[in-house]
């Protein structure tokens, strides 16, 4: 059963290939269809394999396929082959699920754009990418998912690239990707000189062998790559400008899988991160800040997709500072529950955006409630989930991550339950300014006045909002097409937590992962009471957390004081990159333009034609044509000549 | 005996000197022409003062023949002064300088 | 003078004087000279001071064989040019018109004397002794000295500057021969006025009876050598 493996990546690939030749002629809905069932099929693929995978025993649970052998040149023995392991499955597994509910929707969202099987066949090859990173058995094919993924997140952010801004979103979210992948590079390039080989299994053999700087290095290196994809401190602006995609893009890609990819490389490190310390340190670190960092600029944003995108950087946060501390279960957990809710959340967003006619501002939101039930209901149960509030599945996978990290250091801790606080907060405050308080839109209003003001491709749905006639809003619930994705999270959301309660044995996630993380995974030695004394804690930040949005947004929406501009304005960190690393940039290139380019090297140029001319039009003058000055100048030749001779006479 | 052979020397040196000046300083051919007649005396009058003073005949062999050689060279330059002169009457040495740069 | 007078005579020494006094002025006067005949006079001067200097060197034949050749025909054949060709108006000496070419010359040419002397200081004579035969052979005089030397030792030169003086005479008549009005050139100068048609080959045929029949008619000369302009013209 386990071979089929090579299916899980595949289907979408193919499907990405089909609608390339035919997704013009296959059109509006079908070729939505087609990369839905693509993605299906590949998720049955993921659930045989993983059934196969159950059924070996726990020690035994590692299968290698190899396709065939790519690169072989001296040294370096490079096959295309996956690793099929409880770690990669679990994430093959999230990744197709969330990924199938995710295509469903969109097929509703994009109804009305004229680009809608592109849209397809790039989340079709996002999702075969995404696939290729998480099953690949070596670094270089992770790293081709990696790239894949990348430029896939880029394609889709920029789809509609006849507005500036999405244009100039992609090439930021491709620019600081990129910066994360040279550390990537360099970090193959070290695990190779060290050990020998990029394929997992032998790399993790042999990491015992490897000094410790070596590999702090690595990890380190790794951990820049991971920066940079899953937008941590100082590499994550290009998540919020990410939201000029279309919803679904920022539900699949910037919320449940692609920024996930960072979290998946470092629990899959981990045998590195064991033997090096003070990497894993600096990953705890970076990501509690993140945490922080994202948290309190959610606190004072007004766009719905902001909000969400600045929790995902905080989330991300999270996970980080598990994996840094070596709670890679509880990582992985977070990353899993973070997904449910996460996605959730962005496609309720979407539903909403939708029916509001492409507005994006929450200040133009209120008293959805009644309006939308089922959005609402959704959105509330992704609050709650993401907040902590027991017994949902953030409550667990987030009370895994603060344990641990108290386990190692109190400090964190402390951060990581302040930011717990404010996430119950913001998340609060966005859905009651969206569903709640007054109705601060009306009937009669056309929509084109947010922020987002439509691209072409979405001019149809600005003239025909969905379900509403003619002019004027009339939110409502979408078809089922986009309600059930919503209703099939939100039940992940509520219930996912039962794969990893804290009881033994319904430790399952823990129990799976442990053939791969299980060395290296950080022992606590709490106590039972200790244990219900962090849980009482987390329930009680939540709660606070809930209670303290209540009290300020259900009625009002004007609280300037709760958002400061320094929060608002994203504590001035991309503006410094702007105007310093950009415009310093631009500023040279300009310089380089105008100054270096004119003067130094065309005038070197110009400058060496001029004096060839000069000199010869000088040289010229010699050439008088009096036969007397030529009878002169063999008079000076005689001079020369003679005085030589007298010269060499005296010496 | 008769004054040493320097003087002689340098009394030749110096009419060859006048002599190049002077062809670089007149514009008229012929007064040209009598310059390196001038310089041509001033080398054979080395010639014959180093025979003299090597005890040479061979010096004196030499002044023969260039004073031959010089009889021809006028008489072949001459010719060709006059054809020029057919042609244009009044030209000096400047007024050929159609190689100019 | 310490020099001059330990192995030198009074009379050598006058002589030496004035022949290079001589030789001097004569030499400025060539180049300073405005007139042209003024110029060929000054260097008639001037090959007379050489002679005297050969003598005093116990080179007489030398000396001889400069007054008559030098003096006495190539300096007649400048004048005869120059009156010939009417170049005897006075050049402009006043500014030439070559920038800088008077005083560069003036000081490349002190330069050369002053590398020339140097070159010397004293050491002048450096050579091998009669390389050639010895020019001071006892009881010989000079001209049998030279005269063996010549037909002997540099025979080949002799025959050959002999050749060379043909070449040069042919070539002068050449040169100097007048392209007729149709292009064709004329055997002898003179015959302009004719206008004439007749190849050279006809020319030379009537030449000689027309000087026979007229005697007392100033002929012209079959050689190249011009009598001037205005005597052209009358012969038949």
């Amino acid at each position: 059963m386990l071979k089929v493996a090579f299916l899980i990546p595949l289907f979408p690939f193919l499907g990405f290939l089909v609608l390339t030749a035919f997704g013009r002629k296959l059109g509006n809905p079908r070729a939505g269809w087609l990369a839905t069932i693509m993605v299906l099929a590949s998720f049955v693929s993921a659930v045989v394999v993983f059934a196969g995978l159950l059924g070996r025993a726990t020690g035994a649970r590692s299968y290698t396929q190899t396709w065939y052998s790519w690169i072989s040149v001296d040294r370096l023995h490079v096959t295309a082959g996956v690793l099929i392991d409880p770690l990669s499955m679990t994430m093959a597994l999230f990744v197709t699920g969330v990924s199938t509910l995710i295509h469903l929707y969109s097929i509703g969202y994009m109804e009305h754009d004229e680009d809608f099987p592109k849209f397809f066949l790039y989340l079709n090859l996002f999702v075969s990418s995404m696939l290729i990173l998480v099953l690949a058995g070596n670094f270089l094919l992770t790293f081709l998912g990696w790239e894949g993924v990348g430029v896939c997140s880029y394609f889709l952010i920029a789809f509609w690239f006849d507005r500036p801004s999405a244009a100039s979103a992609g090439k930021k979210a491709m620019i600081f990707n990129r910066i994360g992948d040279a550390g990537f590079l360099l970090a193959m390039f070290l695990i190779f000189e060290r050990t020998g080989s990029l394929q997992y299994e032998t790399v993790f053999a042999a990491v015992g062998h490897v000094g410790t700087p070596s590999l702090t290095a690595i990890a380190l290196l790794l951990f820049l790559g991971a920066v940079g994809k899953s937008a941590q401190l100082p590499l994550y602006p290009w998540l919020a400008d990410a939201m000029e995609g279309p919803t679904p893009v920022s539900a699949l890609i910037h919320a449940a899988t692609m920024v996930t990819a960072g979290v998946y490389l470092m629990c899959r490190i981990a045998p590195i991160l064991h033997l090096a310390p003070d990497a894993a340190h600096v990953i705890a670190i970076v990501g509690a800040a993140t945490a922080f960092l994202g948290a309190t600029i959610a606190c004072a944003q007004d766009d719905i997709k902001k909000i969400l995108a600045y929790s995902t950087i905080s989330q991300l946060g999270y996970m980080f500072l598990a994996a840094g501390v070596g709670a890679y279960v509880a990582a992985i957990f977070l990353m899993l529950t973070h997904a449910f809710y996460k996605a959730l959340l962005f496609l309720g967003a979407g539903s909403v955006i939708h029916a509001m006619d492409d507005e994006q501002d929450t200040k133009r939101f209120g008293a959805l409630a009644r309006l939308m039930p089922i959005t609402s209901v959704t959105f509330l149960v992704g609050w709650l989930a993401i907040g902590g509030v027991p017994p949902l599945s953030g409550f667990w996978s987030k009370g895994d991550v603060l344990m641990n990290a108290y386990a190692l250091s109190p400090l964190l801790y402390a951060i990581a339950a302040l930011t717990a606080l404010l996430t119950a907060y913001y998340l609060g405050r966005c859905y009651l300014l969206t569903f709640s308080g007054q109705q601060r839109w009306s009937e009669a209003r056309r929509s084109g006045d947010g922020t987002h003001a439509s691209s072409a491709g979405h001019a149809a749905s600005a003239a025909h909002p969905a379900g509403s006639e003619g002019a004027g809003l009339h939110p409502h619930d979408p078809g089922w097409v986009m309600t059930l994705p919503l209703e099939v999270l939100a039940a992940a959301a509520v219930v996912g937590g039962i794969i990893n309660l804290p009881f033994h044995p319904l430790d399952f996630l823990e129990r799976w992962l442990n053939p791969v993380v299980g060395a290296e995974l950080l022992q606590t030695h709490f106590s039972t009471g200790a244990q219900w004394a962090f849980a009482l804690g987390d329930a009680v930040l939540a709660g606070f957390g809930v209670a303290i949005a209540l009290g300020f947004w259900r009625r009002t929406a004007e609280h300037p004081e709760l958002e400061p501009s320094f929060f608002r304005r994203a504590w001035y960190i991309d503006w410094a990159y702007d105007r310093f690393i950009a415009g310093g940039s631009a500023d040279l290139a300009q310089l380089t333009a105008d100054d270096v380019e004119t003067k130094v090297i065309d005038g070197a140029v110009n400058g060496f034609g001029g004096f060839v001319a000069a000199s010869g039009r000088r040289l010229r003058r010699v050439q008088t044509g009096y036969v007397r000055n030529y009878a002169l100048g063999l008079m000076g030749g005689l001079v020369v000549v003679l005085a030589y001779i007298v010269v060499r006479a005296a010496s | 005996m008769t004054v040493s052979a320097a003087w002689y020397l340098t009394l030749a040196a110096a009419m060859f000197t006048i002599g190049a000046i002077g062809l670089l300083v007149r514009r008229n051919v012929l007064v040209m022409f009598m310059c390196v007649e001038l310089m041509l005396n001033a080398a054979n009058l080395t010639f014959v003062t180093f025979a003299r003073e090597l005890n040479d005949i061979g010096g004196q062999a030499v002044v023969f023949f260039v004073l031959v050689v010089a009889a021809a060279e006028v008489v072949v330059g001459l010719g060709i002064i006059v054809a020029i002169y057919r042609r244009r009457v009044g030209a000096t040495a400047d007024d050929i300088h159609v190689m100019k740069g | 003078m310490q020099l001059l007078l330990a192995t030198a005579t009074l009379p050598d020494t006058i002589t030496f004087a004035v022949a290079a006094a001589i030789c001097i002025i004569g030499s400025v006067g060539v180049v300073v000279s405005t007139h042209p005949v003024h110029s060929a006079l000054m260097l008639v001067m001037t090959l007379f001071g050489v002679a005297v200097l050969f003598v005093e060197e116990n080179a007489q034949f030398l000396a001889a064989v400069q007054v008559i050749v030098y003096a006495g025909a190539i300096v007649v054949l400048f004048l005869f040019v120059i009156m010939l060709l009417g170049i005897d108006r006075a050049e402009s000496i006043a500014a030439d018109p070559l920038k800088g070419q008077r005083a560069t010359a003036l000081v490349l040419g002190a330069l050369v004397l002053a590398e020339v002397v140097l070159l010397g200081r004293g050491r002048w004579p450096t050579g091998v002794h009669a390389a050639a035969g010895a020019l001071n052979q006892a009881g010989k005089p000079n001209v049998n000295v030279l005269g063996v030397s010549i037909f002997t030792t540099y025979l080949l030169p002799f025959e050959i500057t002999s050749a060379l003086l043909v070449i040069a005479i042919v070539g002068a008549v050449v040169l100097a021969r007048r392209p007729r009005r149709d292009g064709s050139v004329p055997a002898v100068i003179g015959d302009e006025a004719d206008g004439g048609a007749g190849s050279p080959a006809d020319e030379l045929e009537p030449a000689p009876a027309g000087v026979g029949e007229d005697v007392d008619e100033t002929e012209s000369p079959a050689s190249g050598v011009p009598a001037g302009r205005s005597d052209e013209g009358s012969r038949p």
